[in-house]
């Protein structure tokens, strides 16, 4: 009996084996760019052109010391904050009573609305964007960080209000009932009742659209002229093109920019694959 | 007062449906006008208008200053349809839907199915290969563009060592290479997001329908074949519906790493309305491209539900 269980264990482990080896081999196709992106930022460009891939021989500093003393990596950093924090403000302000509405007060023209509202999960924001400069500039919001949190706000609410939208529907009637019991009103009920138990789809919502705000290119690339007011995108686009033979020093720019993303990134991977897959594989 | 009769739940569910007074109801409205006002306001300006606005643009020669005089109508479409550059980004869009297809998602399948239910230290995997999704296109694109130079470049020098007698290519100079190029790129930035939906979809699957397949003698492919992909069809039918879109629209790596050359051999459809449209002033032209980019994706999105996810939406999103 033993003996047959051991072999059984020893027979499982003999089939991880190849399913590990393929696990191996795809995650080095996913890291080695990564890892040849930071191992390069701390060389020099000469050590780059005879050996791509290598540990430094000396560790080299300089390209790091000689970004973060330029005005401009620190400026792009605190334009992407600052987009992409009044981004995820502003729309869960303007999400979540909308998912309200069209979640629980039933009204005349609610489903028309909603559905209109649907609509605009099918446009690609590439579409219309020579429209949405027109309408930019007609408000004066071209270059100027409005010009991009509230587009990307509009465009993000298609899928916020309906994740948002199909967690409130399921909150039970009767804890709506309990808040007029207790003499409190719909908004009451909105904002001490269902928002609370909506943090952690509001969690997710916010991280969703942290990382589309924080990469967002196109958008940028159209609304933003002025340097001072680049993104991170924006700026390293441009650092690129400024120091196009220098990839070492490049690299260094490229490290530090998206560093801070994969350290959020390995905090909040559960709530990310989470958000995005939650309502797929349900639907 | 409509209290005390609402104890008994069945008679009275909803206990606010009494209350009609005026003043009551006026509140209410003032309440969801309060509610959805800001949310369709951006919506409506920044959405729709805009979208509506690229249908009317399109009828028109503009640059985009000035007023709209030159009413040309549908000859902005006839000069789209005619060019053959046009017509190149077309294609190259489709190519990449077709490889997407054939490439991306299989793999995507293929590794989701080794991961499956039970490998230890499956999360691990898992966070390492959806890692690239939440990079930024620049930071990916620099890095391959990195990786990709022809002197000295990782790609090359890896190839000529493994490879004997391997001719270093151009990569992304080289008209033949460069879509192929930036497409491994998007494989390598892009299959994270499908293998997470497929890898949560098998976590889905109940133990006890696998352990009544293995019960009644079936070999671990048997399972997969009978059991695992069957019940992933949902899921797979929604991530083609997700990759057809996306490579439809696709816009920002081939903008980085190529900007659509050489010689256009990489245009897509997003990239030609930026250079024809925006660079040289061509709103109504660029207008005319957005509107066939959309009609596309329209066209190719109702069709999709009607006929391919019909059974997958029943109860979820349309329906509702």
């Amino acid at each position: 009996m033993q003996y047959v269980q051991r072999r059984r264990t020893i027979a499982a482990s003999a089939a991880l084996l190849p399913r590990y080896l393929v696990c191996i081999v795809v995650a080095c196709f996913i890291l080695v760019p990564i890892v040849t992106a930071v191992l390069g930022s701390f060389r020099t460009s000469a050590e780059l052109t005879s050996v791509p891939f290598a540990l430094p021989t000396v560790w080299h500093v300089e390209n790091y010391t000689s970004i973060l003393s330029e005005g401009t990596f620190w400026q792009s950093i605190e334009n992407s904050l600052i987009v992409t924090f009044a981004t995820v403000a502003l729309l869960l302000a303007i999400a979540c009573p909308a998912s309200f509405v069209f979640a629980r007060i039933p009204f005349r023209g609610r489903e028309v609305a909603f559905n209109v509202l649907l609509f605009g999960l099918l446009f690609p924001a590439t579409m219309a964007i020579l429209p949405l400069y027109i309408t930019l500039r007609n408000l004066q919001l071209v270059d100027t960080l409005f010009g991009l949190i509230f587009p990307q706000v509009a465009f993000g609410l298609p899928t916020t209000v309906l994740i948002l939208r199909n967690f409130f529907r399921e909150i039970p009637q009767e804890l709506e009932d309990a808040t007029y019991i207790d003499g409190g009103t719909k908004i009451d009920f909105f904002w001490r009742i269902l928002l609370p138990l909506a943090r952690p789809s509001l969690a997710v919502i916010a991280m969703l659209t942290m990382v589309g705000s924080w990469n967002n290119f196109l958008l940028p690339l159209l609304v933003l002229n002025s340097q001072q007011l680049w993104t991170l995108p924006l700026g390293v686009m441009q650092f690129q093109g400024e120091h196009s033979t220098d990839w070492a020093l490049t690299m260094a720019f490229v490290t530090i920019t998206m560093l801070p993303a994969i350290i959020f990134y390995l905090f909040a991977e559960r709530y990310l694959v989470a958000g995005l897959t939650a309502g797929a594989v349900k639907g | 007062m409509q209290l005390i009769s609402s104890a008994d739940k069945k008679e009275a569910p909803q206990v606010d449906l009494p209350v009609q007074s005026p003043q009551k109801n006026a509140r209410l409205r003032g309440t969801i006008l309060l509610f959805l006002l800001p949310s369709a306001i951006l919506y409506l300006v920044f959405v729709l208008f805009p979208v509506i606005q690229a249908a009317y643009y399109s009828l028109y020669s503009w640059n985009g200053l000035g007023d709209l005089t030159n009413f040309v109508f549908v000859k902005n479409y006839g000069l789209a349809i005619a060019d053959k550059v046009f017509l190149k980004a077309v294609a190259n869009n489709l190519l990449i839907v077709v490889l997407s297809l054939l490439v991306q998602l299989p793999f995507a399948l293929m590794l989701a199915l080794v991961i499956g239910k039970t490998l230890p230290g499956r999360s691990i995997f898992r966070v390492i290969f959806f890692m690239p999704y939440i990079l930024s296109d620049v930071v990916t694109g620099v890095i391959w563009q990195f990786i990709y130079r022809p002197e000295g470049g990782l790609m090359n020098t890896a190839l000529q060592r493994v490879i004997p007698g391997f001719q270093p290519q151009l990569w992304l100079a080289d008209p033949k290479m460069a879509l192929l190029s930036i497409f491994l790129v998007m494989v390598w930035k892009y299959f994270g997001l499908h293998l997470v939906l497929y890898v949560a979809a098998i976590q889905n699957i109940p133990d006890e329908v696998i352990d009544a397949a293995r019960i009644d003698g079936s070999s671990t492919l048997q399972v997969v074949r009978y059991i695992t992909i069957p019940l992933l069809g949902s899921i797979v039918r929604l991530s083609i519906f997700l990759s057809i879109l996306g490579s439809l629209q696709y816009f920002d790596l081939i903008w980085i790493m190529s900007n659509g050359g050489p010689v256009h051999a990489s245009e897509t459809m997003a990239t030609y309305l930026m250079k024809y449209g925006f660079q040289s002033f061509a709103m109504g032209y660029g207008s005319a491209i957005g509107v066939i980019m959309f009609a596309t994706c329209f066209v190719f999105a109702l069709m999709y539900q009607r006929v391919i996810m019909r059974q997958d939406l029943a109860g979820s999103v349309t329906e509702r």
